[in-house]
């Protein structure tokens, strides 16, 4: 239970940190954006064994991290909260892809381990800017500025009421399972007839509530658009960000720098 | 100053499920009156706040505000017109910060983007939340909730204003803050509420409903002091009159 509370409390941590004022932050959220959305594509499209050619853009979170003043550790905490799911879709591939396709020193590395390792690097490296992003831009900018780019007006809205709502859900379902709790004694488990009751409860205290914020938002003068007041004014520095990261990734992904870098390095040796 | 007055004929409302909510209430509201609504649990009071705002239509009977009935056609201006704060104020601040919550109304009714900046202002300084603004609403207080959800109303610049069980959960220093706060408002007032010593602070008449109906109507000290009445209605005396 207490665990539930603290990481409800660590939710808003991370937005919380958009409030501060940094080269980072100062970037127009569009711009913060897109070069996410680059760099998240870059990423997702290398080869399934590659490894020592994603391993520049960890570049991009570290350069993020340190002039936006984000602290890493949170970041990595929130990584490892998120790893299981990354972890269970490589976890097998190991065993299922067993051909050696490297050697260091003497113990061979099979394709498995080279994918999985792969899925971790790409899971952490996507996730981790994706938390950068929130943190350095806020999660309404980031809304807004899916607006802003023509990102249909029902995803958009669904995102901030999403993120909105998201506490008052989970404080619901708490007090329901901490009554819940004080009544059934310790008991080790939840029987499934009362888990599903509880569930059920839940659904219709939403649809309850939907109904009442619906009402809300009727009562004044909703039409189907969130009218949210903020000002973008992206300068020549915000198309800089985009176009030097994007050159980046874009070269990182073409040309395999640690292996050029490794071979000169190699050459330079008498 | 025809177009602060609320009157209701007839009303009637019955749930989809066949249970009826509202069996024929009438009353006339005039301009800068303030009225309690007051009655057991399940009288019809938040049934009743809703039709006024036009978040219900009734089954029978009507709704006017000012010159106009409430239809389909009327509904914004009538919605400009009447604000509703909710029982609960996390259903009605939805939007990310207090600031935006403020400006979601006056943006709504078209207003340029520099006045709803002062009327947003002028909103949260009148509740005394300005310091709240860029807030977002999970992180505050059930008394700053409260105010800040007086305050997205507020922004509207509605001439009558409905309110749902105002002071619950409100600690009474807030309560107490809270009463004050209405007392200066010039608006027509109407208040579903429990909080019978609320009614006699800000409320000069009281309309009584029971199972739908209305059940009395008139000068709240009268109503508060017929001990059968309030008996039959599932109320008690409010505690300043309790000693008499």
């Amino acid at each position: 239970m207490a665990r539930i509370e603290s990481a409800l409390l660590s939710l808003g941590s991370l937005n919380e940190l958009a409030a501060q004022d940094t080269a980072i932050h100062r970037r127009d959220p569009r711009a913060k954006l897109v070069t996410t959305a680059v760099f998240i594509i870059t990423v997702v499209s290398f080869n399934k064994y590659d490894l020592s050619g994603l391993l520049p853009f960890i570049l991009y979170p570290i350069v993020l991290t340190s002039l936006g003043n984000v602290p890493s550790g949170e970041i990595f905490r929130k990584i490892l909260i998120a790893s299981p799911f990354a972890i269970f879709i490589g976890i097998f591939n190991p065993l299922l892809d067993r051909q050696i396709l490297m050697h260091i020193g003497p113990i061979g590395i099979s394709g498995g381990w080279l994918s999985f390792a792969s899925i971790l690097l790409r899971f952490a490296l996507t996730v981790s800017v994706a938390l950068i992003l929130i943190a350095t831009t806020g999660f309404e900018a980031v809304c807004l500025s899916l607006e802003r780019m023509k990102v249909p007006r029902v995803f958009v809205t669904q995102l901030l009421f999403m993120y909105r709502y998201l506490f008052v859900l989970i404080e619901e379902a708490l007090r329901m399972v901490r009554a819940f709790s004080l009544r059934s004694f310790n008991a080790k488990r939840v029987d499934i007839g009362v888990f599903g009751s509880l569930v059920g409860q839940l659904l219709l205290r939403t649809m309850h509530r939907a109904q009442r914020i619906h009402a809300a938002m009727l009562s004044r003068g909703f039409d189907g658009r969130i009218p949210l007041l903020r000002s973008f004014k992206a300068d020549i520095w915000d198309a800089a960000f985009i176009l030097f990261w994007s050159a980046f990734f874009v070269l990182a992904r073409m040309y395999n720098i640690p292996h050029y870098l490794g071979t000169l390095f190699l050459a330079a040796l008498p | 100053m025809s177009h602060h007055i609320i009157e209701i004929k007839d009303l009637k409302y019955t749930y989809p499920d066949g249970t009826p909510a509202l069996a024929g209430i009438s009353f006339r509201i005039t301009h800068g009156e303030s009225v309690g609504v007051v009655g057991a649990n399940g009288a019809g009071k938040s049934t009743l706040l809703m039709h006024i705002n036009g978040c219900m239509s009734p089954s029978e009977g009507s709704v006017r505000i000012g010159d106009y009935p409430l239809t389909k056609k009327t509904l914004p201006s009538v919605r400009g017109r009447v604000g509703m704060i909710f029982q609960d104020p996390d259903d009605q601040l939805f939007m990310p910060t207090v600031y935006d919550d403020v400006a979601f109304g006056p943006l709504n009714q078209g207003f340029p983007r520099d006045e709803v900046e002062s009327l947003v202002v002028y909103a949260l300084e009148t509740v005394g939340a300005a310091h709240l603004k860029h807030r977002p609403p999970y992180k505050l207080s059930g008394g700053e909730k409260r105010a800040v959800a007086i305050a997205t109303v507020l922004s509207m610049s509605p001439d009558i204003l409905l309110m749902d069980e105002p002071s619950s959960g409100l600690d009474p220093k807030a309560r107490r803050q809270l009463i004050a706060l209405l007392k200066s408002f010039e608006h027509t007032k109407i208040i579903a509420t429990h909080d019978l010593d609320l009614v006699l602070d800000l409320c000069e008449r009281t309309i009584v409903l029971n199972q739908g109906w209305v059940a009395a109507d008139g000068r709240t000290i009268e109503i508060f002091s017929n001990a059968q009445l309030l008996e039959e209605n599932h109320l008690e005396k409010p505690l300043r009159l309790q000693g008499f």
